[in-house]
């Protein structure tokens, strides 16, 4: 199959870019995961649910009404169910190599001569003890499970850690039923105020959650953490502590709180693999990108959460301009972007960052790790193991990894990165991830994947 | 912040090389402080396989060195790291998928044999006792039961310990550095001088440039190796599996990607399958087609791993001289000076009877092997005919 | 107010899967991990080293703590896969590759690779 434009993630970004695109003349692919465009941001319920008010789980609806329209009156082709794992250069552009379908095995190429990475996030969760039980969650899979399934984990449920999410994910849950013990903060109001100036754009939707909270009467607490989840084979409760000032626990300030759920976040990482294998420089953690959302590789454009995590409403501004860029470069001249969508993108970096360094990671999360609590959760490699590893004589997180096996599990330390670079004391490195995701052998050993069908 | 230090021999290289030349010199009495500008493993160890074969080499040096080195790691295994550095003695089955490569691997293991390496014939037909889940239809192929397997990382970090010798991670050295009478003296790294009579080169790809430190030529070149790592399974696959083209591989002097499979179970689970060659200089990026031929390879031999996951794929560079044999002992051109380097794909399996050389050849001992054949001075006219 | 009735959903007709050899209500729509969670189960995998159960972390394909076996295949993500009419869903035990529960608990099934196994 080939194609001019390959846009890969339909969520806000990649279905801003798209439409950019095509609207320009662009013959567009978007390709996807999921069974429904929409990313995790504007995740819908199954089709065989028909749900009637699914907005109720939602915000920004109009805008998903808009994006939704507007791409079934596009030309935009969509392949939903398409795995990527990898993008390779190639002599004239680049072959996108898929999976199919949940099975995965089937193999798909698709052949563009441009490629928008618009892979989005995943949360990041620090350990504690206890966090593997069943029963913890995260918090952003405790919203996708609500917004796509209807369902949720139990009856009575905790959120805690920091970061924007949270308060959507409390009153989701409250909305749905179930009984909310608490929202547990790490950061401090008063951070959250110093920024208020930078988050004018954020104030509004805040508020909203603010009064969703008091409406189901969810106890908040603030500059507090889990210290502990409990259960034997199942989540039964937690233990919180306030923090102090510099971020430890204060003592004696530990208390039980009975729950069948907690849902667990700490902020969001942007997806890298598929930039990182393409050569694409990375700034940190997400790729780098220029004014016109162009990576380094000529050829490649990235928007979203991949290029710095900011939320949905600047993903659609960073969709939008690159997709007018990589039609000007497909085509030699094209339309500009929108100037609104170059305006919404200045301000809303600017409360990006300022939420970014409101919602600051506890400062000693790590102290509360015992030598016996799982920090790789695939390889089921302990806080103690880490320990010992950097005892042996390693100092990054490599090392680590190399003697302790913590990340090379099924996930591939997308879940541990941070928590062994913490323990290790130095900050994440982007990992290289030649696979974004676990490719059967017989695919590779196959030299000539079927052309793609859409 | 800088210090200086004295010790009496400094080994450039926290690979696995550096770490078991670190052991033989502590042991020989000497003290040692391991340098590295990186972490333990942080190189070609780091991305190794773990192999201590004997099967894939040719009579000759370095199939002397790997059976000294064998008996090394099986000491050492009993001495109690064995469990800390998964040494397994498991063995490798070595197969042919026809008639003339049955002919051609008969051939090679008679000199074997002659050679010292134990080498038993599996008929096609007892394939599947060793294998139950090979390939039907091979011609037959080789039992060698001296073939082991440690993890690369854990034997050099716990050889490391064992040895109880200094060791500076983080820390490059800069220079060696050299009296008036241009013997070693030392080297300084960026956070200070360390003071030693003698300086072992043990820095693996990179071991050309830390010669150049001390002055000398020391042509090691990069031939890059991707591994592919599958899903986690139970125990399927018993010994190290390659084909026999495999040795003609690793002797190749081609610079084109050449791959046969090597494929074997870990303990940890996931199964490793090696060992493309390419030489392509120090480029990490993805290369599918090496990629998709390992896969293919492994398939081959073993068609249930077609429904298996790669999870991820790694390269790695193997250091090698011209004449694919390391460089190992006393540098004649800088008094003090000594290499340990240039082992390509077998590092980690020559690692222990290199340290052992290394220390003989300190300490004044006549060492268990000719050095003869391992000269770092054997290029010199080589090079300057390149030049 | 319950998920369902908040979303104002009319599911089409619920069909019936198996949870390790227990029948278990579904309905279109959902993927087996939210079949699961509607039926009270959190748990349908035992890890490899500890033994310890598992099941949905991070909700979107990422985590892989969701692994199961689905109609004798191991190692499928519960949180993507849509459940479909009678499908098999079974606790997967370590690699998955190996031995697969039955209702009584006893585990004389086994997945389609392992009957070979040794």
């Amino acid at each position: 199959m080939r194609t001019d434009l390959a846009v890969i993630g339909a969520g806000p970004a990649g279905l801003a870019a798209a439409l950019a695109a095509s609207a320009r003349g662009v013959r567009v692919t978007l390709l996807d995961a999921a069974t429904q465009p929409g990313g995790q941001f504007y995740r819908q319920p199954g089709a065989g649910l028909g749900a009637a008010r699914p907005e109720a789980l939602h915000h920004g609806w109009r805008t998903w009404e808009r994006l939704r329209d507007g791409l079934a009156a596009s030309a935009v082709r969509v392949l939903t169910d398409h795995h990527v794992w990898c993008v390779e250069r190639t002599p004239d552009g680049f072959t996108v190599h898929a999976l199919l379908g949940p099975e995965q095995e089937e193999p798909v190429e698709v052949h563009a001569r441009a490629v928008l990475l618009a892979t989005g996030g995943y949360e990041q969760v620090l350990p504690f003890p206890g966090w593997t039980l069943p029963g913890v969650v995260s918090a952003g899979g405790a919203q996708a499970m609500l917004k796509g399934g209807l369902v949720v984990p139990g009856r009575r449920a905790v959120v805690a850690g920091t970061g924007p999410l949270l308060l959507p994910v409390a009153t989701g849950l409250a909305a749905a039923g179930v009984e909310v013990a608490a929202l547990v903060e790490s950061t401090a109001p008063l951070r959250l105020a110093r920024q208020a100036p930078a988050l004018a754009g954020k104030l509004a939707e805040g508020v909203g959650h603010a009064a969703g909270l008091l409406r189901h009467r969810v106890p908040v607490l603030t500059r507090h953490t889990v210290v502990r989840a409990h259960g034997e084979d199942r989540l039964t409760g937690v233990t919180v502590a306030a923090l102090d000032a510099d971020g430890h626990v204060r003592p004696g300030t530990e208390r039980h709180l009975p729950c069948d759920t907690l849902a667990a976040g700490h902020g969001m990482l942007p997806h890298t693999d598929l930039a990182e294998s393409l050569g694409c420089r990375l700034d940190g953690l997400a790729v780098d990108v220029d004014t016109e959302q162009r990576t380094d590789v000529p050829g490649v454009w990235a928007a979203g959460e991949a290029t710095g995590i900011g939320g949905a409403a600047l993903s659609l501004a960073e969709g939008h301009i690159a997709g007018c860029s990589a039609t000007a470069h497909l085509h030699g001249t094209a339309r500009g972007p929108a100037p609104a969508a170059l305006k919404a993108r200045t301000a809303l970096r600017r409360s990006a960052a300022a939420l970014d360094s409101a919602y600051a990671l506890p400062a000693y999360w790590s102290e509360q790790l015992t030598d016996d609590t799982v920090v790789c959760r695939c390889e089921e490699v302990t806080a103690g193991s880490v320990r010992e590893a950097l005892d042996l004589g390693a100092g990054d997180e490599r090392t680590v990894k190399l003697l302790t096996r913590a990340g090379m599990g099924w996930c591939q330390g997308r879940m541990c990165s941070t928590a062994v670079a913490g323990l290790a004391g130095c900050a994440p490195t982007p990992a290289k991830r030649p696979f974004a995701r676990p490719v059967p052998l017989g695919v590779l050993a196959r030299h000539h994947p079927q052309e793609g069908l859409s | 912040m800088s210090e200086s230090l004295t010790c009496d021999v400094v080994v450039v290289g926290a690979g696995v090389v550096g770490a078991a030349t670190a052991l033989y010199t502590a042991r020989a009495g000497l003290d040692t402080v391991v340098v590295d500008r990186g972490p333990v493993a942080g190189g070609t160890t780091g991305a190794g396989e773990g192999n201590l074969l004997v099967s894939d080499k040719e009579p000759g040096p370095e199939l002397e060195l790997a059976l000294l080195s064998a008996r090394l790691w099986a000491a050492l295994a009993r001495e109690g790291l064995g469990e800390a550095v998964e040494y397994e003695a498991k063995g490798g089955v070595v197969v042919a998928g026809t008639d003339r490569a049955l002919a051609g691997l008969e051939k090679l293991a008679a000199e074997q044999r002659a050679a010292g390496v134990e080498a038993a014939p599996v008929p096609p037909d007892r394939l599947t006792d060793l294998e139950p889940y090979l390939t039907p239809g091979l011609a037959g192929g080789m039992h060698y039961p001296q073939d082991a397997q440690v993890m690369p990382a854990l034997a050099a970090a716990h050889l490391l310990r064992a040895s109880k010798a200094g060791v500076l991670t983080g820390r490059e050295v800069t220079e060696v550095l050299r009296g008036p009478d241009g013997a070693v003296r030392g080297v300084r790294t960026g956070r200070g001088d360390l003071y030693a009579p003698a300086v072992v080169n043990a820095a693996g790809t990179w071991g050309g440039e830390v010669a150049a430190r001390a002055g000398v030529s020391l042509p090691v070149l990069p031939r890059r190796g991707f591994v592919l790592v599958t899903e986690p399974l139970p125990p399927r696959i018993r010994h190290k599996v390659y084909a026999a083209d495999y040795v003609a591989d690793v002797a190749s002097d081609s610079a084109a990607l050449q791959t046969s499979p090597v494929v074997e179970g870990t303990p940890a689970g996931p199964v490793l399958i090696g060992a493309s060659r390419e030489r392509v200089g120090f480029d990490r990026s993805l290369s599918l087609p090496a990629v998709r031929a390992l896969a293919a390879g492994a398939t081959g031999l073993f068609p249930f791993l077609a429904g298996v996951r790669a999870m991820r794929t790694y390269a790695g560079f193997r250091p090698y001289l011209p004449d694919h044999l390391p460089a190992i002992g006393p540098d004649p051109r800088v008094p003090g000076l000594f290499h340990a380097c240039g082992h390509e794909g077998a590092g980690i399996g020559l690692a222990t009877g290199t340290g052992r050389l290394i220390a003989q050849a300190l300490t004044g001992h006549t060492p268990d092997l000719d050095l003869g054949p391992f000269r770092p001075d054997r290029f010199t006219r080589f090079t300057e005919e390149a030049v | 107010m319950n998920p369902l009735e908040l979303a104002g959903a009319r599911p089409g007709p619920a069909f019936t899967v198996t949870f390790d050899g227990r029948p278990v209500d579904a309905l279109p729509g959902q993927t087996v991990a939210a079949v699961l969670w509607a039926a009270g189960v959190t748990s349908w995998r035992d890890t490899r080293r500890g033994g310890r159960p598992r099941g949905v972390f991070c909700g979107i394909g990422v985590c892989f703590d969701c692994l199961v076996i689905l109609n004798g295949r191991p190692n499928q993500r519960a949180c993507l896969v849509p459940a479909r009419p009678g499908d098999e869903i079974g606790t997967q035990e370590g690699t998955g590759h190996g031995r697969t529960r039955t209702p009584d608990g006893t585990g004389d099934g086994s997945t389609e690779e392992a009957r070979h196994a040794d």
